[in-house]
C-alpha cells in the first residue's frame, strides 16, 4: 500500500527520467526465473489485522466477580517520610502553570453506547462537562487544543467543531494535534508552551477518539477513477473511464493498524518486546488482572472523579467506564495469543482494548487562576518527548523519557509519589519496568551510566490504567494527568510522574506537582 | 551439487525459522560418557526435551565436517536411547548460522569418488534416522542453513536443489519447508542476537513438548514432490507415468538450455530425483551418494570450489584497517557508473554526495539509485521504510558544497584524461588533507591521472563493473606512489559496498581490461573473417561465457571498446593485434554505439525481447573482410583462439607483477569479465586443462596469425615442468 503510493509520488517527480537501460549480467548461468508471488491480499489482511485488535470479550470477560487483590500488601503507604530533593519546581522568571480541573466522558468499549456518535459529539461532551465542572466563563478561554489519532475526514479540525457545539465562544480559536497515543499530552504541553510564552492565559486542552467508526476509504484506483470521472466532460470520456473499472477497485482501504514505517502491528511488536525482556504470559496476565482489580476498586470507591456522566442522544445516560472486567488467571490463561500465533504471549486479556472516549482539562497561568478565584489541583512542570527505533523499541518511550524528565526537574525516583503510566499492553508495561531497572540496558542503549530504577508498584497506576479503564488514543494523556493530580490531592503526595509510549517509537513524560492546600 | 551450493551460500536466510521433522527408530546404544570431549556439540536436557546446541569452535559458521558428524550421531543415539527424553531441539549457538553446508575441506581432502560417496552415505544415514525418529525433533534455525544443513531438518525442495538459490524465511514457510517463523527480537535484557537465540530455543522447546504430547499435530506431511507440486490435481497428474516423463523432459530441457551442458550437477540431480521417484527412495539415496561422489571429483567441482575459496579470500582486507574510517563519500558524475556506486554505498549506510554538472544528468542518476532500491522493495528484500531511509543517505548536488567533509571522492566522469585532470584539480582545491581521491576508470593509467595531483599518495584507482549493483567485482589499482593507508581505505569502502576485491598494480588496462582487450581484438578478427555475430555469440556462450562476445561489445559500448583498444594498442603493440579497429570506427561514424544508442551489432528496441541483427553491419564487415584460415577456424578453434589469448594475457599479468596472486586473477576474470565459472578462471584453466596443451594451441595459432599468440614465459615455464601449478 505504502510502496505503491510512494512510487507514484516518485513517478510524478521524475516523469521524464524513467526507463534507463539496465544490463543484467548474471553469469552463474542457472538461475531459473523467479515467478512473482504477489497477490493482492491487502484487503483480507487488513481486515484480519483489525479484528485481531478487537478484544474477544465473550471469551473471557464473563466473570465479573470481584476478587481479593493478590498484591494488596503493596498498597500499604510507605512508613518513613521521605524528604524531597526539591521543595517545589517553580522556576524564577517562568510563569507557573496550573491545572484547575479536568474531566472525561466515561471510556467505553468501542461498538457500545457511543457507536452512533461522531468524534466531535464525544469531544463536545467532554468540553461541556469541563465548562460545567469549572464554570469557566466562556469568553476568557483564549484557545482550545484537542488531540486525536484516527481523523474523521468531515471534522478534520475536530477541536473547532466540538468547541462550536459545546458552548464555547465562537471567538475562541481551536486546533487539533496528533501524535498517536500521546496526542492529548501534546495538546496539554502545547497549552503549557502558549501560556509560558505569554501568548495565552487560559487554554483548554483535551483529546478524543471514536474507534466505533473509522474512515474506510475506496481504493486508490477507485478514488482516481471517481476523481477523473468528475472531471470528464463528454459521455465518451466517461464511458472510456468506466470501461477501465475492475472489480478489485472496490476493495476498501482501512486505516492502518500497522506501523507505517515497519509494517508491523503494535501488538506484534509488544509480543516481541515482552520476549526480548523475557516476560512470561503469566506475568502479563497477572499484571492485567491487577490493573482491572485496581480499576474496579477505584470505581467502586468513587475515586474516578474525573468521569462526567454523558447523556447519549437516543440512549441512556452513561455514567461509568464499561471496560473494567476483573477476571481470573485461569480464565485468562485460556485465551489464544492475538498476534504471534500460536506461541506468542500477548492476548486480548492482557492488551488494552479499542475504546471510545474524550477528555479535557483547563490549564491556566497560576496568577490568572488565582485572580479568577480558582483553587487549582496541580502544577504542570517539566515535560519531555523522546523517540527511538520504531521497530524494536516501539513501546519503550517511558523508559527513555523518565530519567530525562527527572534529571531536567532535578528529582529522583524517590521524589515521585504518584506514577501514572499509560498501559498499552501488560507486556509493554512490564518491559518498561524491567528496562528501567536494567543497568545493562541503560548503558548499552540509553547512553547512561546507570539505571534509573523501577517505580515501586505501590505507587504505580493504583487506580487502574489503560488496560482496564480503556485507551481512547487521543484522550488518554489528559486522563493520566488528572489521575496523577487527583491521587496527589487524595493521598497527599507532592510529585506525580506521567509517562506514555506512542506509535512511531515516540514517548512522553511530564512532572505534575500537587498544588499546595 | 556441492559446487553450486558453495556458490549459492552467499545468500542467507534473514529471519529465524523453526522447522520440524517427522521421525521414527529407537535403538539401544551404549551411553557415551565422553561428554566433555565434545567440541562441536553441547547437549543438555530441559525437562523431557533434549537441547542439542551446535557450535563449531574457532569458526564463524558451523559446517558439516567429520567431527561434527560423529558427535551428532553420538548425541542422537543418546537421545534415542534415553527413556527420560521424549523430544529434541536442534539449534545453533552461532547467531546467523545454523549449518552452512558441507565442509569443503573435507571434500577436498578426498581423492576418489568412492570416499565422497561414503561420506555422502553416512550423512544420508544420519538424515534418514533424523527423518524417521519416533521422538519428535525440532530444528530451530537462525540464519543460513544450506546444503546438508538444510537436510538435517528438511527434505529440500526441487528448485532449491537445482539452483542453490537462497530462500527467504517467509517463502520457506509458504513452501512448507518450515513450520513456524520466529521474528528476531530487539534489545531487551541481553544483546538482541543472544536473546533471540534463547527465545528461539524456548519456543522450540514448547513445540517439541507439544509434539511429544501430541498437542500439536505436524501439518507438513507431504513428501518431496508433493511439496513442489502443491495441489491435489498435480499430484494426481504426477501419478501418471506419461505425465512424469514429460515433466522430466521439460525440466531437463530447461536445465540444458540454461547450463549449456557445461555444469553436470543439475542434470545429475534430475537423474537422482527421477531414480528416487521411479525406483523408490533407497535406490534414490544410493544413486544420490554415487552421483555426489562422481560430481565431487569433476573439474567443474574443483573450479567452483576454487572460486568459492578465492571469493572468500577477496572479501578480506589484507591492508588492515585504515587510519580513518570513510563515513562521507562523494561521487562525481551521476552516470550509469556513478549512480551505481552511489546505490551500493547508500544502502550500506554511507553518507553519499552525488555530484554532476547538470540537473538533468543528476536527476537521471538519482532516479537510477531510487529504482535500484525500489526494485528490492518489489522483491521484498527491503521494506519501503528501509528504502526511504537508505535513499536519505544520498545528497544530489551540482556544486562542491560539503566536499570539505568528504573522506573519499570517487570520480566516475567520462573517460577522458583532460577531463579527469580538470575534476582532480577542482576537487583537490576543496577536499580535506586526509581525503582519498579514487578514479573509476577502465583503462586510463592511474599514474597519468595522478601526475598533476598535489598528493599522489592519496590517489588510487577503483574500477567498478557495470551494472555496479549486480557485478560483484571491484578492481583496485595502486600506483607506486599510492600509500598503503589509501589502499586500505579503498578496500574498506569496497568491502562495505559488498564487493569482491582484487588489488592490482597500475599499468595500461590494469588487469581486467588488459585481458579483455586481446580477446576483443580476436572477436573483431573473427567477425571480419565472416563469422556472424549470432554464431559468434552462440560459440562463446556455449563455452561458458555468460554473455556472447558480440553482445558484450554492444553492452560495453562500441566507442568505449574503440577507445580502450586504441589506448592499449599503443601501449602493447603487436600483441594486441588481430581485428582491424576500422570496424569499430566505421560503426561509431554510423552511430552504432551498442545498446546505449539502440544499435550496435544488434538492434535494441524497448519492449522487444528477441534482438535482431543490425543488417547495416554486414556491409561494414564485408568491406573490411579478412581471409579466414580453414585449419584454425573450426568452432572449437574459434573458441580457443578467444580463450587462449585471454589466458595468455592473464598469465603475463602475473609474470609482470600486475597481479599479486593467481587467485585474484581468477576472481577478477570470472566476477568482472564473465570468464566461464565452470573453468574457474584463467589460472585454474591452465592447471586443469594443462599448460602444455594451452601452449600447443597458442603455438598453432601463432603459426597462422603471428606474435599476438606467442605464449608468455611463465606459461612456457609451466608447460615445461608439469609439476608446476598455479594452485598446488
Amino acid at each position: 500500500m505504502g510502496v505503491s503510493r510512494t512510487s507514484a509520488i516518485w513517478a510524478v517527480i521524475w516523469p521524464s527520467l524513467r526507463g534507463d537501460p539496465e544490463i543484467i549480467w548474471s553469469f552463474i548461468p542457472f538461475t531459473l526465473s523467479v515467478k512473482p508471488m504477489d497477490q493482492d491480499l491487502r484487503m483480507t489482511s487488513l481486515l484480519t489485522y483489525t479484528f485481531k485488535n478487537l478484544p474477544s470479550t465473550s471469551q473471557w470477560a464473563l466473570r465479573f466477580s470481584m476478587r481479593p487483590l493478590s498484591c494488596s500488601s503493596q498498597l500499604r503507604v510507605a512508613a518513613a517520610v521521605q524528604t524531597k530533593s526539591k521543595q517545589t519546581l517553580a522556576k524564577p522568571n517562568i510563569r507557573n502553570i496550573v491545572v484547575v480541573d479536568g474531566v472525561r466522558t466515561p471510556f467505553l468499549l468501542s461498538g457500545t453506547s457511543y457507536k452512533d456518535l461522531m468524534p466531535h459529539d464525544l469531544a463536545r461532551a467532554a468540553l461541556s462537562g469541563l465548562l460545567h465542572r469549572t464554570s469557566v466563563p466562556k469568553d476568557v478561554v483564549d484557545y482550545i487544543i484537542l488531540g486525536t489519532v484516527i481523523q474523521e475526514v468531515k471534522t478534520s479540525n475536530v477541536a473547532r467543531e466540538a468547541a462550536l457545539g459545546a458552548g464555547f465562544s465562537d471567538k475562541t480559536p481551536a486546533h487539533t494535534v496528533t501524535m498517536a497515543c500521546i496526542s492529548s499530552n501534546q495538546a496539554m504541553t502545547t497549552a503549557v508552551s502558549l501560556i509560558a510564552s505569554g501568548q495565552c492565559d487560559v487554554v483548554v486542552a483535551g483529546g478524543v477518539e471514536l474507534m466505533s467508526d473509522v474512515p474506510i476509504r475506496h481504493s486508490r484506483k477507485m478514488r482516481k477513477m471517481m476523481l477523473d470521472l468528475s472531471k470528464a466532460k463528454t459521455l465518451g470520456q466517461r464511458l472510456s473511464l468506466i470501461s477501465k473499472f475492475r472489480l478489485n477497485f472496490l476493495s476498501p482501504e482501512l486505516p492502518a493498524v500497522a506501523e507505517f514505517s515497519t509494517n508491523e502491528t503494535m501488538g506484534h511488536s509488544a509480543d516481541r518486546l515482552a520476549a526480548a525482556f523475557a516476560i512470561s504470559r503469566l506475568e502479563q496476565d497477572e499484571y492485567a488482572l491487577r490493573s482491572h482489580s485496581l480499576a474496579r476498586k477505584a470505581q467502586d470507591e468513587g475515586l474516578l472523579s474525573d468521569v462526567v456522566p454523558f447523556k447519549v442522544p437516543g440512549k441512556d445516560t452513561v455514567t461509568q467506564d464499561n471496560g473494567i472486567r476483573p477476571s481470573s488467571l485461569e480464565q485468562m490463561a485460556k485465551l489464544k495469543p492475538a498476534f504471534i500465533k500460536p506461541y506468542g504471549t500477548v492476548t486480548a486479556a492482557n492488551s488494552s482494548f479499542l475504546t471510545d472516549g474524550a477528555s479535557a482539562v483547563l490549564i491556566l497561568a497560576e496568577e490568572k487562576a488565582l485572580a479568577m478565584g480558582y483553587k487549582p489541583k496541580a502544577y504542570l512542570r517539566d515535560f519531555m518527548y523522546v523517540s527511538q527505533d520504531p521497530k524494536d523499541q516501539l513501546l519503550l518511550g517511558p523508559t527513555y523519557a523518565t530519567p530525562k524528565v527527572l534529571e531536567k526537574a532535578g528529582l529522583t525516583m524517590n521524589d515521585i509519589d504518584a506514577f501514572e503510566f499509560h498501559e498499552a499492553f501488560s507486556g509493554q508495561i512490564l518491559a518498561n519496568l524491567k528496562a528501567m531497572d536494567s543497568d545493562w540496558f541503560a548503558q548499552n542503549y540509553m547512553g547512561r551510566k546507570a539505571k534509573v530504577g523501577s517505580p515501586p508498584l505501590e505507587k504505580f497506576n493504583i487506580w487502574g490504567g489503560s488496560l482496564s479503564l480503556g485507551h481512547p488514543f487521543g484522550a488518554t494523556g489528559c486522563r493520566l494527568v488528572m489521575a496523577a493530580a487527583n491521587r496527589l490531592q487524595k493521598e497527599g503526595g507532592q510529585y506525580g510522574l506521567v509517562a506514555a509510549c506512542a506509535a512511531g517509537g515516540q514517548g512522553h513524560a511530564m512532572i505534575v506537582e500537587a498544588y499546595p492546600k | 551439487m556441492v559446487a553450486s551450493r558453495a556458490v549459492g551460500s552467499l545468500s542467507r536466510f534473514t529471519r529465524s525459522r523453526m522447522l520440524r521433522c517427522p521421525g521414527y527408530i529407537c535403538r539401544n546404544f551404549t551411553k557415551s560418557s565422553a561428554l566433555l570431549t565434545r567440541t562441536h556439540i553441547n547437549y543438555g536436557v530441559k525437562g523431557d526435551v533434549a537441547v542439542i546446541r551446535i557450535n563449531s569452535p574457532n569458526s564463524k559458521v558451523n559446517t558439516l565436517g567429520q567431527e561434527l558428524h560423529s558427535e551428532f550421531i553420538e548425541v542422537m543415539n543418546e537421545v534415542w536411547s534415553s527413556n527420560q527424553i521424549r523430544s529434541a531441539v536442534l539449534i545453533s549457538s552461532k547467531p546467523g548460522c545454523f549449518i552452512a553446508g558441507a565442509d569443503l575441506n573435507m571434500l577436498t581432502a578426498c581423492t576418489t569418488p568412492q570416499e565422497v560417496t561414503q561420506i555422502s552415505q553416512e550423512a544420508q544415514k544420519m538424515f534418514e534416522k533424523v527423518e524417521k525418529s519416533t521422538k519428535p525433533i525440532v530444528a530451530a534455525i537462525n540464519g543460513s542453513c544450506l546444503g546438508g544443513g538444510l537436510e538435517v531438518g528438511v527434505p529440500a525442495a526441487f528448485d532449491m536443489m537445482l539452483t542453490g538459490r537462497g530462500i527467504r524465511a517467509d517463502r520457506a514457510k509458504k513452501m512448507g519447508l518450515v513450520d513456524q517463523l520466529v521474528e528476531p527480537l530487539g534489545p531487551g535484557i541481553k544483546p538482541p542476537e543472544e536473546r533471540t537465540i534463547e527465545y528461539l530455543e524456548e519456543v522450540a522447546i514448547t513445540f517439541a513438548k507439544g509434539l511429544a504430547d501430541k498437542k500439536i499435530s505436524p501439518k507438513r506431511d507431504k513428501g518431496l514432490v508433493e511439496t513442489f507440486y502443491l495441489t491435489e490435481l498435480t499430484s494426481y497428474a504426477m501419478s501418471i507415468p506419461f505425465v512424469r516423463q514429460q515433466i522430466y523432459k521439460k525440466v531437463e530441457e530447461k536445465v540444458r538450455k540454461q547450463t549449456k551442458g557445461l555444469y553436470p550437477a543439475p542434470l545429475k540431480i534430475i537423474d537422482v530425483v527421477k531414480t528416487g521417484i521411479e525406483q523408490g527412495s533407497d535406490a534414490g539415496y544410493l544413486s544420490e551418494s554415487q552421483k555426489f561422489g562422481e560430481l565431487a571429483m569433476t573439474k567443474e567441482s574443483k573450479a567452483l570450489m576454487g572460486l568459492y575459496r578465492g571469493q572468500t579470500l577477496c572479501k578480506k582486507n589484507k591492508f588492515g584497517a585504515p587510519q580513518k574510517e570513510v563515513k562521507q563519500l562523494a561521487i562525481l558524475g551521476a552516470g550509469l557508473m556513478g549512480a551505481g556506486i552511489a546505490q551500493v554505498s547508500v544502502d550500506k549506510g554511507l553518507q553519499t554526495v552525488l555530484k554532476d554538472a547538470t540537473l538533468a544528468a543528476l536527476g537521471r542518476g538519482q532516479q537510477q539509485v531510487f529504482k535500484g532500491l525500489n526494485d528490492k522493495v518489489k522483491k521484498k528484500a527491503l521494506t519501503s521504510f528501509e528504502r526511504d531511509a537508505f535513499f536519505s543517505n544520498l545528497t544530489g548536488q551540482l556544486d562542491y558544497q560539503g566536499f570539505e567533509k568528504a573522506d573519499m571522492v570517487i570520480e566516475a566522469v567520462f573517460e577522458d584524461l583532460s577531463l579527469k585532470h580538470k575534476v582532480l584539480k577542482e576537487v583537490e582545491a576543496v577536499i580535506p588533507d586526509h581525503c582519498v581521491f579514487a578514479s573509476n576508470t577502465s583503462a586510463l593509467p592511474i599514474n597519468e591521472i595522478a601526475a598533476i595531483s598535489k598528493r599522489p599518495e592519496k590517489v588510487i584507482g577503483m574500477h567498478y563493473f557495470s551494472p555496479v549493483d549486480k557485478m560483484q567485482l571491484l578492481e583496485i589499482i595502486t600506483t607506486p606512489k599510492t600509500s598503503k593507508d589509501t589502499t586500505a581505505s579503498a578496500v574498506e569502502v569496497g568491502l562495505k559496498q559488498g564487493k569482491v576485491i582484487i588489488v592490482v598494480k597500475d599499468g595500461p588496462g590494469f588487469y581486467t581490461t588488459r585481458c579483455l582487450a586481446p580477446m576483443m581484438s580476436e572477436v573483431i578478427r573473427i567477425l571480419q573473417e565472416g563469422v556472424g555475430p549470432k554464431k559468434l555469440d552462440s560459440l562463446t556462450t556455449s563455452f561458458g561465457f555468460p554473455v556472447g562476445a558480440a553482445t558484450l561489445v554492444d553492452e560495453v559500448g562500441v566507442d568505449v571498446a574503440n577507445h580502450v583498444a586504441e589506448n592499449l594498442g599503443k601501449a602493447f603493440g603487436e600483441r594486441f593485434a588481430g581485428g582491424s579497429l576500422e570496424v569499430l570506427k566505421q560503426m561509431i561514424s554510423k552511430g552504432f554505439l551498442g545498446r546505449k544508442s539502440g544499435k550496435g551489432f544488434y538492434i535494441y528496441q524497448e519492449g522487444v525481447k528477441n534482438k535482431n541483427l543490425n543488417s547495416d553491419i554486414h556491409s561494414i564487415l564485408a568491406g573490411l573482410k579478412m581471409p579466414s584460415q580453414p585449419d584454425v577456424s573450426s568452432d572449437e578453434d574459434i573458441q580457443y583462439r578467444l580463450v587462449t589469448r585471454f589466458v595468455n594475457e592473464a598469465v603475463l599479468c602475473l609474470q609482470e607483477g600486475v597481479l599479486a596472486t593467481p587467485t585474484e586473477g581468477d576472481i577478477g576474470a570470472v566476477f568482472g569479465l564473465g570468464f566461464p565459472p565452470c573453468l574457474g578462471g584463467p589460472f585454474r584453466f591452465v592447471d586443469l586443462y594443462g599448460a602444455q596443451k594451452t601452449v600447443d594451441r597458442l603455438r598453432k595459432y601463432e603459426a597462422a596469425y603471428g606474435r599476438q599468440f606467442t605464449p608468455c614465459q611463465l606459461l612456457m615455464d609451466h608447460a615445461s615442468s608439469p609439476n608446476k601449478k598455479f594452485y598446488q
